[in-house]
């Protein structure tokens, strides 16, 4: 129920501040969704779209930190040489 | 899909396994309070993975699952109603009610109609203003932002023919409900990662100062799942009771202030009967006197504060709390399937019963 879907920003449609869509790619299918929760989305921004309605825009720094976190997790296992520490 | 496929990397997936299996010197009792954590948890083999180093209980995280069948009855009733076309969720139409299910009514001629979002209905009260089209809306504070907005929207379009059967539930109460419960085992909680990113997570602040249990916000992807898991066992292990973000990229600490403003102009908190759970106070919403036009309760005079229960030896509430896993139920896998369901959580996508049933029933899980 809770499901989230993150989805790209193309173009705004409306920015009314209770109507307000806009175009959202979900990996190439497109569909237009609610944007009352996130009026400063910029187009290029990834949303996380739930039951039509963008709920937040995506921290594209913290994603990255999450990402970084994990490949530093890796590490030990790709080191053979036994020095690397999981964090 | 961006923010999807990093997250379920089976050589990162293999590396956190690695890493929670070393950070555990006794086997913790973490609950995942959402559906969507669960059949995750499930679907990706993360549990069986981690059989010997944890044990996960799955909490009451499935609105579909905690919707009171006399709600559903009322719908039911509303969908065989000459002139009213009842919309919902998909997971929604399947869920027995004490005379059936809204897909056997729809079998009977009642309007029934399936929508991926409570905007859809509006769209369609505006389109066919002869019909009175009510939206049967469940969900959790993830949700309550779109049905809050629907009700708004159709004000602004003067709609007369739309209303909404809301039984929204919030997670906090229950979660203290089932902290409080003297026979539970629960030791930490994975809190809901898009609850939170609606309401943030400072009010999980008071709730660790209460029960003394850790909260650990988490998302839902494999990666997201196992980073709330390695963060909730570093509290444990260190003795910290202590709310911690895990999934930083979508939940702040104060949510979304849009969409809680959107959920508060249209809603205010009552006591809300949970299925399998009995009444729990605060635990839900109820829409405002200055919205009542849009209320189907008020606008059809239904009842729906019966909270009876169909008879059954269906165990959904001790599953639904974590006291049982669904396999220790007796009708689990015979007389309950996902084609004869007892009880909701063997419906609903996010079910407890039904990821057991998908994912665990023979022991074999799928690949990430």
């Amino acid at each position: 129920m809770c499901l989230g879907v993150p989805g790209r920003v193309e173009r705004w449609i409306d920015r009314d501040p209770l109507t307000g869509r806009a175009e959202i790619d979900f990996g190439g299918v497109k569909r237009a969704c609610h944007m009352a929760c996130v009026p400063d989305a910029v187009e290029g921004d990834f949303v996380l779209v739930h039951a039509g309605v963008a709920l937040t825009i995506i921290d594209a720094a913290a994603a990255e930190q999450t990402l970084d976190d994990m490949k530093r997790l890796m590490a030990p296992a790709a080191d053979t040489t036994g020095a690397g520490t999981a964090p | 899909m961006k923010h999807v496929d990093e997250y379920r990397d089976s050589a990162a997936i293999a590396a956190a396994l690695e890493h929670i299996r070393r950070m555990c010197s006794r086997r913790w009792v973490i609950m995942d309070v959402c559906g969507g954590q669960t059949h995750a948890l499930l679907k990706h083999g993360l549990e069986s993975a981690l059989e010997e180093s944890l044990e996960l209980l799955h909490g009451p995280g499935c609105p579909v699952c905690v919707t009171p069948a006399a709600v559903l009855d009322a719908a039911t009733t509303l969908s065989l109603t000459p002139g009213v076309a009842l919309c919902s969720f998909g997971d929604m139409l399947r869920v027995p009610g004490s005379g059936g299910s809204l897909l056997q009514a729809r079998a009977r001629g009642g309007d029934v109609r399936t929508v991926y979002s409570p905007l859809d209905a509006v769209a369609l009260a505006a389109k066919q203003p002869d019909r009175e089209i009510v939206f049967l809306a469940v969900g959790f504070e993830t949700t309550a932002p779109a049905t809050a907005l629907a009700i708004l929207q159709a004000r602004e379009l003067g709609l007369q023919n739309f209303s909404v059967l809301a039984h929204h539930v919030c997670v906090e109460p229950a979660m203290r409900q089932i902290a409080a419960d003297p026979v539970g085992r629960v030791q930490a909680f994975l809190a809901a990662g898009h609850v939170c990113t609606v309401t943030g997570y400072e009010t999980y602040h008071a709730f660790v100062h209460d029960t003394g249990l850790p909260v650990v916000v988490t998302g839902f992807e494999p990666v997201d799942l196992l980073r709330g898991l390695s963060v909730c066992i570093d509290l444990l292990e260190t003795e910290r009771a202590d709310v911690v973000n895990a999934y930083d990229r979508c939940a702040r600490p104060e949510g979304n202030p849009h969409a809680r403003r959107l959920i508060e102009s249209v809603f205010q908190v009552a006591d809300v009967p949970w299925r399998g759970l009995g009444v729990i106070p605060s635990g839900g919403l109820a829409i405002r006197p200055a919205f009542s036009a849009y209320d189907a309760r008020r606008r059809f005079g239904l009842d729906t504060t019966n909270t009876n229960e169909p008879e059954s030896e269906c165990q959904a509430g001790a599953v639904l709390t974590g006291r049982i896993k669904p396999p220790a139920c007796p009708l689990f896998g015979t007389t309950c399937t996902p084609d004869t369901p007892a009880g909701a959580p063997m419906v609903s996508s996010e079910g407890a019963c039904a990821a057991y049933f998908a994912y665990a029933l023979s022991g074999e899980v799928t690949d990430a």
